[in-house]
């Protein structure tokens, strides 16, 4: 009989702490399955953040380091640096790389640092109770913005892919969404595009994923997967904002690593 | 340069070259003064000798890169000086929990705030009492020459090895832009250091993952973790003592003191000596673990203990707390960058044993009180 469903082997079994409706699992799963297709589990050292992704380390059959708020980039760089041959992932979500990770994630990509960062963008603080981030939308309600986020008080939301975008150093910067099937195909391509690019020796690339917090967004897990299609994606377009491979000046001269 | 052969070097480049000698592969730093011929020097050295630089955006990240190389099994390290340090304390304090070896070096100068760029020790709270949130100790290492500081950054980097543990230097910014002659070490064979089998190295299909990690949600957990930490700093604290003495073994006012100070100390004893007060100097080299078993030596014989520091009274409590209030401990400080000279100390001295008898010649009279001296 022929298996067509099976857990990815770098996915570590057992459950994760996500909340019901939480759309990092699907994620987890695709970057397993990549790393999978790609038979670099043995070469992958992850990076886990603060946040929920904070237990990262405890999902996947690589080797892991956790950082410290913000700084996974930094600590990518000094894994990769010194094991050019490792392939080194970030997960972070977007309070930990768009609020107090920004210094580390725009100067990682500014100096082409050979890594690759998934980045889940789901508007909102997850794990410390559904405070405001920088990514949260204009009228989006949350603990710290309990009439909706005004700009006159907080300001506006900060479109990540776009701003690393305009800088010479990254390879690859996507973004993509989880709300529906289709576009969960394209995440797919996206993680082993970005992948693909560092065993290549490309430098820097982003995958921003668009996901859902029903837990925090007050949603029932569908309408929360509905809310994506229905508002994120109109402030944060989807599509691929940087691939070296079209002409890019990016991706020849990645950094190297210490000879061993 | 020739090996074994006495070569004239500024302090900070001396330690640079020392770690690189030591097998350190990776450097991030971020410039400060006093200590930006760390960085700088780095800069060239590390890719000459197959390793890696990386000039960070900031003290924050350059202790987190150091994480992330000193995690995949590299020997790291990290300079900065005072107000660089203080945002380090984030990283050092995951380090620490996380038992990632490292080497962090501080050139300390004044405080507080943004302070200035003159030599202080106002930084030994911060360094000895672990600075960064939780419960952790690191070794701090304090020389008093070019050489000496050569040789605790070769030290500093088999017992952060040793101990799974950072370990800090702590110099100030004369120890950091003197030039004195030194002899360099030989350099290790990387290949040849001790296996790290905990290192984010990848698994190779061939083992479990290793985790670098400082978070346990599970309080019984987290504390079998942290009181496996604190065997480990009692190991330290009992093997890692590390002091010298001056003019020490007929002693009976005993001075204390560490890094330049303690050489600005060593004048003043000798020019005690010769008034016929009977002075010496106990120099702590580890600064943690504090090197009390010295003091219990000390005690029998000493009729008081003076502290010198160039700050405001922050060692001295360690001097306290070893002295255990059998012998009145006398403090003089400088502080703001200022230096205090061997005649300053000298004065401190004379009162000080005019004080506690420990005299032979009669105390100067009507001598300046400069400034600090306190019992």
């Amino acid at each position: 009989m022929k298996q067509v469903f099976a857990r990815p082997r770098a996915l570590s079994p057992g459950a994760t702490h996500y909340c019901p409706g939480c759309t990092y699992g699907i994620v987890h799963r695709l970057i397993a399955e990549a790393l999978d297709d790609l038979a670099i589990t043995g070469r992958a050292v992850g990076v886990a953040s603060v946040g929920c992704t904070v237990l990262a380390y405890d999902y996947f059959e690589c080797d892991f380091q956790q950082a410290a708020h913000g700084r996974a980039p930094a600590v990518a760089t000094g894994i990769k640096r010194t094991r050019p041959d490792a392939v080194v992932f970030t997960l972070q979500g977007d309070g930990d790389l768009a609020a107090i990770g920004t210094a580390e994630i725009i100067h990682a990509a500014a100096r082409g640092e050979n890594i690759t960062v998934f980045f889940l963008n789901n508007t909102i603080y997850g794990m410390t109770g559904g405070q405001m981030a920088p990514t949260t939308l204009l009228g989006q309600r949350s603990t710290t913005s309990q009439a909706g986020r005004e700009p006159g008080r907080a300001g506006r939301p900060i479109r990540v892919s776009e701003m690393l975008a305009t800088l010479d150093g990254p390879a690859y910067i996507e973004r993509v969404a989880v709300d529906t099937p289709a576009h969960a195909a394209k995440v797919r391509r996206a993680i082993h595009r970005a992948l693909e690019l560092q065993l290549a020796g490309a430098g820097f690339t982003l995958v921003e994923v668009l996901s859902a917090c029903p837990t925090n967004w007050g949603l029932t897990p569908g309408e929360a997967l509905d809310r994506i299609g229905r508002e994120v994606i109109s402030y944060y377009p989807l599509g691929v904002y940087r691939d070296s491979s079209a002409a890019s000046p990016a991706g020849a001269d990645a950094p190297g690593g210490i000879s061993q | 340069m020739v090996m074994g052969q006495k070569v004239l070097m500024k302090g900070n480049e001396a330690i640079a070259e020392a770690a690189v000698r030591a097998g350190c592969r990776f450097y991030a730093g971020y410039p400060i003064t006093p200590q930006n011929e760390i960085p700088e020097y780095m800069s060239w050295r590390q890719y000459e000798a197959g390793g890696q630089f990386v000039q960070a955006e900031s003290e924050l990240a350059a202790i987190n890169m150091v994480y992330g190389a000193g995690g995949a099994g590299t020997r790291a390290m990290t300079s900065s000086s005072s107000p660089g340090i203080s945002l380090k304390q984030e990283g050092m304090s995951y380090l620490a929990g996380a038992e990632v070896p490292a080497v962090i070096v501080n050139m300390v100068r004044c405080g507080p705030g943004l302070g200035g760029i003159q030599p202080a020790q106002s930084d030994y709270f911060q360094a000895t009492r672990g600075g960064g949130h939780g419960d952790y100790h690191m070794l701090v290492l304090a020389g008093e020459s070019v050489q000496e500081m050569v040789d605790l950054t070769c030290l500093a980097f088999d017992k952060a090895d040793e101990y799974r543990n950072p370990v800090l230097l702590l110099g100030d910014a004369i120890l950091g832009q003197i030039m004195e002659p030194v002899t360099l070490p030989d350099p290790v064979d990387t290949a040849g250091l001790p296996d790290k089998p905990w290192a984010t190295t990848g698994t190779g299909g061939l083992r479990r993952r290793n985790v670098i990690n400082s978070l346990d949600l599970r309080p019984e957990s987290l504390e079998r973790h942290n009181l496996k930490l604190k065997a480990k700093y009692d190991r330290m604290a009992s093997s890692e003592q590390r002091h010298a003495g001056y003019r020490i073994d007929d002693a009976t006012l005993v001075l204390v003191a560490y890094g330049s100070t303690a050489r600005i100390c060593r004048r003043a004893v000798d020019l005690a000596r010769r008034e016929g007060i009977a002075a010496g100097l106990l120099r702590p080299i580890s600064l943690w673990p504090f090197p009390a078993e010295a003091f219990e030596a000390a005690v029998p014989r000493a009729g008081a203990f003076l502290a010198v520091e160039m700050s405001l009274g922050q060692m001295v409590e360690d001097v306290r707390l070893a002295v255990q209030f059998r012998r009145p401990v006398y403090f003089y400080g400088r502080t703001g960058g200022v230096v205090p000279t061997p005649a300053e100390v000298l004065v401190q001295i004379r009162e000080t044993a005019g004080a506690c008898g420990a005299s032979t010649a009669p105390a100067a009279s009507g001598a300046a009180r400069g400034g600090g001296l306190v019992k």
